[in-house]
């Protein structure tokens, strides 16, 4: 049951564009069109996952072991720098088709603060306290990060079909490009925040 | 106008980090719940921007090309920490309230683009006053969309209650009034924008 709530709650009520601002860049840069915002939207399921579950053990059993706490911004970012970097020559080599699909999008993907954001939040168990019940382990970590990072993939597809509708209409000069973006997305955290007090 | 002061104003006015560039998005949004919040987020950003800048200026020579992502990265991060253990023990109240956000400077856009852009290829002098109009900008920019979101949202500026009690749009201190009155602010801009060169 606390593993749905988790999910809910990642997914829907605390998504990660909508309600916590993490991961906007990638969220307004790449969703003019669906397919590159789901390859992006993969990716960062992908790389998200993978880096929770490092970086959690990192901080439990070296950052803390050790008292270095202080050293965690510097070790996370690196170490999901180098993360990334293996991903893509491991994909390279194993699947070589999802490396089409995912390639272009890894690079992109460390200065996505949703990656070091979520990181920290895992790490610190933060997070935990926005879900009844939830304790702060592993593996509970690791599916709020999961869930998460779906969160962001849905948020990235629904906002691209919006924007490829909104690409055929006429807008007032000020107000294209980006403005007229933020304003969609305005709306669609109006309607995200329908479901606050669900979870 | 003379090149460093062209420097100077560069990130200030025309190439505003918020309104011309687009960058370093997610600080803007998430912490400019009041003025006060977004010109703390903005200066932390500014002390990065100027030290990153700097020490990268003076390191660009002995940086390896094949490193350089990473070795500009740990430089940032080093200052990050700077700014974190700072706060933590002299703004206290403010370090909770921006909370993840202060260490996620690291991946500002901002950083990484100036140092990359302009303090690998600049020497010291310059890169410190592109890293404050940089800086500068980003605060300006902070300031300003924190304080008309506490005026709307609160009736309140800069903390002092400036409409009756009973006010408040509580939309816009959330997150969706963050969305929207970005939008209007750079519209409002953008239209400014076309005025001036016309």
């Amino acid at each position: 049951m606390v593993y749905f709530l988790i999910i809910i709650s990642a997914i829907f009520v605390n998504n990660i564009v909508f309600s916590q601002f993490l991961g906007i860049c990638p969220f307004l840069g790449v969703s003019k069109k669906i397919d590159t915002a789901a390859g992006m939207g993969a990716a960062v399921t992908f790389v998200l996952t993978l880096a929770t579950v490092v970086t959690y053990l990192l901080q439990k059993y070296v950052l803390v072991q050790f008292h270095v706490e202080f050293l965690q911004t510097i070790l996370f970012i690196l170490v999901i720098a180098a993360l990334v970097q293996i991903i893509e020559i491991v994909l390279k080599k194993i699947s070589p088709s999802l490396y089409q699909a995912l390639g272009v999008f890894l690079p992109l993907i460390t200065t996505n603060c949703c990656i070091l954001g979520v990181a920290i939040l895992v790490a610190d168990g933060t997070w935990a306290g926005k879900v009844p019940g939830a304790e702060a382990n592993l593996l509970q970590g690791t599916v709020y990060a999961f869930a998460t990072a779906l969160g962001f993939a849905l948020a990235l597809i629904l906002f691209a079909g919006i924007r490829e509708q909104l690409s055929m209409n006429k807008v007032p000069k000020a107000m294209e490009g980006t403005p007229i973006a933020l304003l969609t997305a305005g709306l669609l955290a109006m309607a995200f925040m329908g479901f606050s007090g669900v979870v | 106008m003379n090149k460093p002061m062209k420097t100077l104003t560069n990130g200030l006015l025309r190439e505003n980090p918020t309104f011309g560039l687009v960058l370093g998005m997610c600080p803007t949004l998430a912490t400019t719940t009041s003025a006060i919040n977004g010109m703390s987020m903005g200066l932390a950003t500014l002390f990065v921007l100027v030290c990153s800048n700097v020490v990268i200026s003076l390191l660009r020579n002995l940086i390896p090309d094949k490193v350089h992502i990473p070795a500009y990265i740990v430089v940032i991060a080093s200052f990050v920490t700077m700014v974190q253990l700072l706060m933590q023990a002299y703004v206290p109240a403010i370090y909770e309230t921006l909370g993840l956000f202060i260490p996620l400077i690291v991946v500002n856009c901002i950083v990484l683009g100036r140092a990359e852009a302009f303090a690998a290829k600049n020497n010291v002098g310059l890169s410190a006053l592109d890293g404050l109009g940089m800086g500068l900008g980003f605060t300006l920019s902070l300031t300003v969309l924190g304080a008309i979101r506490e005026l709307l949202g609160s009736g309140m500026c800069f903390g002092m209650p400036v409409f009756p009690e009973q006010y408040g749009m509580l939309i816009f201190v959330l997150a969706p009034g963050a969305f929207i009155a970005l939008a209007y602010l750079m519209a409002g801009v953008n239209k400014l924008r076309k005025r001036m060169d016309a």
